[in-house]
């Protein structure tokens, strides 16, 4: 090797050793910039868990809340709405929850879409388009309607464990949020059944 | 022969650090240094204990969350709620006081200030000389006046543990027949629980903990400053070999 | 030749084609970045422009980056800077990165500027430069004194108030004048609003499209040298290639500057209240002035010149004369010799002096104004503008050195 190929070598290798360094420099930079977009304290704060109270709630009576910035129907059914969900599978398009396994935590992934039956929890928010969908509890069998949910934005229609009715725009059932019971008087939203 | 780079470097340099020592408050009263131990975790619980009991009352903290606090001080969320937290259910949320800011300002003429950042603002040795500078006044309508900030509005709220003292002035009169007053020394006037030694800790505690309040993150900013300075003493390492290696054949 | 240096002329294959027939790119950054010659010799007072430009991309970046979560409404803003410094992650460190740039960007442009004063840079054909870099720096000033009221703590609002009554001096259109900046009657929350936007998009983009036109301008040119001799008649061995010589070297200069930079940011972002002054930790109080107000210390220098004079309107006047004065300095000088190596005693001195007179203003300035420290400034402000005015005779006078051919260069 002469002084020359020497020197070259030397060269190239220290200008591989700078440039990688300065990669991962910059890319060490580049990371509490993007972090910072993460929710701040303030933001986890505010979306912090809710507490939903149901000690006084009537069965048949329908609870709204916000819980990071989404509104959540909390609904008590009544015998008579439990034993109407078995009825009219057939009009839904997705009577056991498996097509959109994200929409439902594993405990609500069930008959009755809850932790307890008598409880339903989900988001009011379309799965269509997201607007609020309105309570329609009232009985219609000539329409073969047992009651649910009906969105005024486009007419998606969800049953009264939140399954969506097969023919409208709709995609999939309404999300059934991370919640828990508390204690028997209480719910808490935003935290899993079986977390600490 | 004048270098005027030289000159320049070093006047530069100088000016630097001058300006840099000149900043303790120039005002009439000389400050005893508080000597603060920021990495005292024991003296920052003693600190938060000190300011949730005494202080709160009426100051807020308002851009302090407590688990910010249970964080760096070691505590955990059941010793935050049952030892710290009066008005407060979650531990995200932040230091309010007691007191309602309408009803202070009408009790004692300015609502008590917020104190997240007094220590960053006037100083910890301000703050630590203010709780200890209180003295009987006659004239002052809590009956107390103080030698750091004269005709403050805030009581003594620390009687109890420190005790009265009075304050001696001398009065220099001016050619002009203006009066010089300058302070002289405290005389302690009744006990308080405490005795001199550890009414200062509880004091120093107290200003230790609000000194931690205005910057929380202090103590993670200097660990990750070595890192950094390592990083690039390393960088600067190869990037001068790299220089020397390019310039090598250049006359 | 190493395998680094690209060959002059190679034709570029594929990709870089496609872009090259349609886009003049290579031909570009071989003109103006890797193949623009610059002189072998150049010391370290050389790395100032371009550690600016690495500042002016911190600004940028940092500043993007605290928009997001900064409130720019007098309810707000305070709350929002601590938001910043304790809920958003890393938010402290960005914060501490633009509080400190700012100290930096003024530091790096002053001592950019010595440089021209030391090796003449600014004397023909270099005056235009010289003079974009003026409005430069007063685009920096405006820059550095808008975003001061942002975090509207207690100097903040104070500041702003004593600088902005300033113009007020001005005769026949002081008030109205004064009026139109604020766009209220005293400084509120509209101020703070439009002082934001000049702050985050219009001064911004002026230094953007000042900095641009400097570097054209320069390119045009070709770069001034420590011993001030033009090296165009002898680039080959007077001069190297940007890539690799002085981009290596400038990436040693940068990565000094970046230790600097971070021993401050981590270990001292408040510089003892000179870079994050005390009082501005204290929320804006329209009925509180603080006891002791002072702009920051880059404008410290032509604040202790105001100040020293007894008269509102001539310390306005005096105020902004020293703040152009420099403009002028490529006819001011009228040595035949550019760089300080070849240049007499006279402009030695009267350099030395200046520097030393410069410091003293930026430290008297910081002072509160007692009567020894204004006579002070008093006779600092005279051998300020002795500088400048005296410097037609001086120059013409001073005896000068023999100027080689050839630059000097050791290793």
């Amino acid at each position: 090797m002469t002084e020359d190929d020497l020197d070259r070598n030397r060269r190239h290798f220290l200008t591989v050793a700078t440039v990688t360094t300065g990669v991962i420099g910059a890319g060490l930079v580049a990371i509490p910039f993007i972090s910072s977009l993460k929710p701040s304290a303030r933001a986890q704060a505010l979306g912090a868990p809710v507490e939903v109270p149901i000690g006084s709630m009537q069965p048949g009576e329908l609870v709204r809340v916000i819980w990071r910035g989404k509104l959540v129907f909390v609904l008590r059914r009544t015998e008579a709405m439990l034993a109407r969900l078995p009825e009219g599978l057939d009009n839904l398009r997705d009577p056991d929850s498996t097509e959109y396994a994200d929409h439902q935590p594993d405990y609500a992934a069930n008959d009755t879409r809850s932790v307890r039956p008598e409880y339903l929890v989900v988001e009011g928010s379309c799965t269509h388009l997201g607007c609020a969908p309105l309570e329609d509890f009232e009985v219609r069998p000539a329409e073969g309607w047992g009651g649910g949910f009906f969105c005024p934005c486009h007419g998606s229609r969800f049953d009264l464990a939140g399954r969506v009715y097969k023919g409208v725009p709709a995609p999939s059932n309404l999300r059934v949020p991370p919640h828990r019971f508390v204690r028997d008087d209480l719910i808490l939203i935003g935290q899993d059944t079986g977390a600490a | 022969m004048i270098n005027v780079k030289r000159v320049a470097s070093v006047l530069a340099l100088g000016a630097c650090f001058a300006a840099s020592q000149g900043f303790a408050a120039g005002g009439a009263t000389h400050l005893e240094p508080a000597e603060l131990e920021p990495g005292n975790v024991a003296s920052l619980q003693r600190g938060a204990r000190n300011f949730m009991n005494y202080c709160s009352g009426c100051h807020s903290a308002q851009y302090v969350r407590y688990n910010t606090i249970g964080k760096h001080l070691d505590l955990s969320e059941e010793q935050l709620i049952d030892n710290l937290m009066f008005n407060a259910e979650k531990t995200f949320e932040t230091i309010q006081s007691a007191m309602p800011a309408e009803d202070a300002e009408r009790w004692y003429g300015t609502a008590p200030p917020d104190l997240s950042l007094m220590a960053r603002a006037r100083g910890s040795d301000y703050v630590y000389n203010f709780l200890k500078g209180f003295y009987v006044s006659e004239e002052s309508p809590t009956g107390v006046n103080n030698v750091v900030l004269p005709g403050t509005s805030m009581p003594h709220v620390l009687w109890e543990l420190q005790g009265y003292q009075t304050a001696h002035f001398e009065h220099d009169e001016n050619e002009d027949g203006s009066v010089t007053t300058t302070f002289e020394g405290f005389e302690q006037l009744s006990a308080g629980s405490m005795d001199a030694e550890d009414y200062d800790e509880f004091v120093r505690d107290t200003v230790n903990f609000l000194a931690y309040i205005a910057e929380p993150v202090r103590s993670d900013r200097r660990k990750l400053g070595v890192w950094v300075l390592m990083f690039l003493i390393f960088f600067f390492i190869l990037a001068t070999q790299l220089k020397k290696a390019i310039w090598k054949d250049v006359t | 030749m190493s395998r680094i240096e690209a060959e002059v002329g190679k034709p570029q294959g594929g990709f870089m084609k496609w872009i090259d027939d349609r886009f003049p790119f290579t031909k570009t950054m071989e003109k103006h970045v890797t193949k623009y010659y610059a002189s072998k010799n150049f010391n370290w007072w050389y790395v100032f422009g371009v550690l600016a430009m690495v500042v002016l991309v911190i600004q940028l970046v940092t500043g993007i980056f605290l928009t997001m979560n900064y409130k720019p409404a007098a309810a707000d803003a305070f709350a929002s800077v601590e938001y910043i410094m304790r809920d958003v992650e890393w938010g402290w460190l960005i914060r501490y990165m633009h509080s400190t740039g700012a100290s930096f960007f003024f530091i790096v442009v002053y001592l950019h500027m010595f440089r021209a004063m030391l090796y003449g840079s600014y004397k023909k054909p270099r005056e235009l430069i010289w003079l974009i870099g003026m409005m430069i720096f007063f685009v920096l000033m405006a820059e550095g004194f808008a975003g001061y009221l942002l975090p509207w703590g207690q100097m903040s609002y104070w500041g702003a108030q004593v600088i902005i009554s300033l113009f007020g001096a001005i005769p026949v259109v002081g008030d109205a004048l004064v009026e139109i900046i604020r766009g209220d009657y005293s400084i509120s929350d509209i101020t703070l609003n439009r002082f934001f936007a000049l702050h985050v998009i219009v001064l911004p983009l002026a230094l953007i499209g000042l900095i641009f036109v400097h570097i054209v301008a320069l390119h045009e040119v070709g770069s001034n040298n420590p011993d001030g001799i033009e090296i165009k008649k002898n680039k080959g061995p007077d001069g190297l290639p940007f890539h690799p010589h002085h981009t290596s070297k400038d990436l040693v200069g940068i990565i000094v500057f970046l230790m600097i930079f971070s021993a401050v940011v981590f270990f001292a972002p408040e510089m003892g209240g000179l870079f994050l002054e005390h009082a501005n930790f204290e929320p804006a109080n329209m009925t509180a002035t603080p006891a002791h107000i002072a702009p920051v210390w880059y404008y410290t220098p032509y604040y202790a010149i105001l100040r020293a004079v007894p008269d509102k309107l001539w310390g306005f006047i005096l105020f902004a004369m020293a703040v152009v004065l420099p403009v002028f300095l490529p006819w001011l000088d009228r040595c035949r010799v550019r760089s300080i190596r070849y240049r007499g005693w006279m402009y030695k001195t009267a350099l030395s002096v200046f520097v030393v007179t410069f410091i003293m203003l930026g430290w008297l300035g910081l002072q509160a104004a007692t009567p020894t420290y204004v006579t002070l400034a008093r006779i600092f402000s005279v051998l300020y503008f002795a500088f400048f005015l005296l410097m037609p005779f001086y120059t013409a006078m001073d005896k000068t050195k023999p100027v080689p051919d050839r630059v000097v260069y050791h290793d």
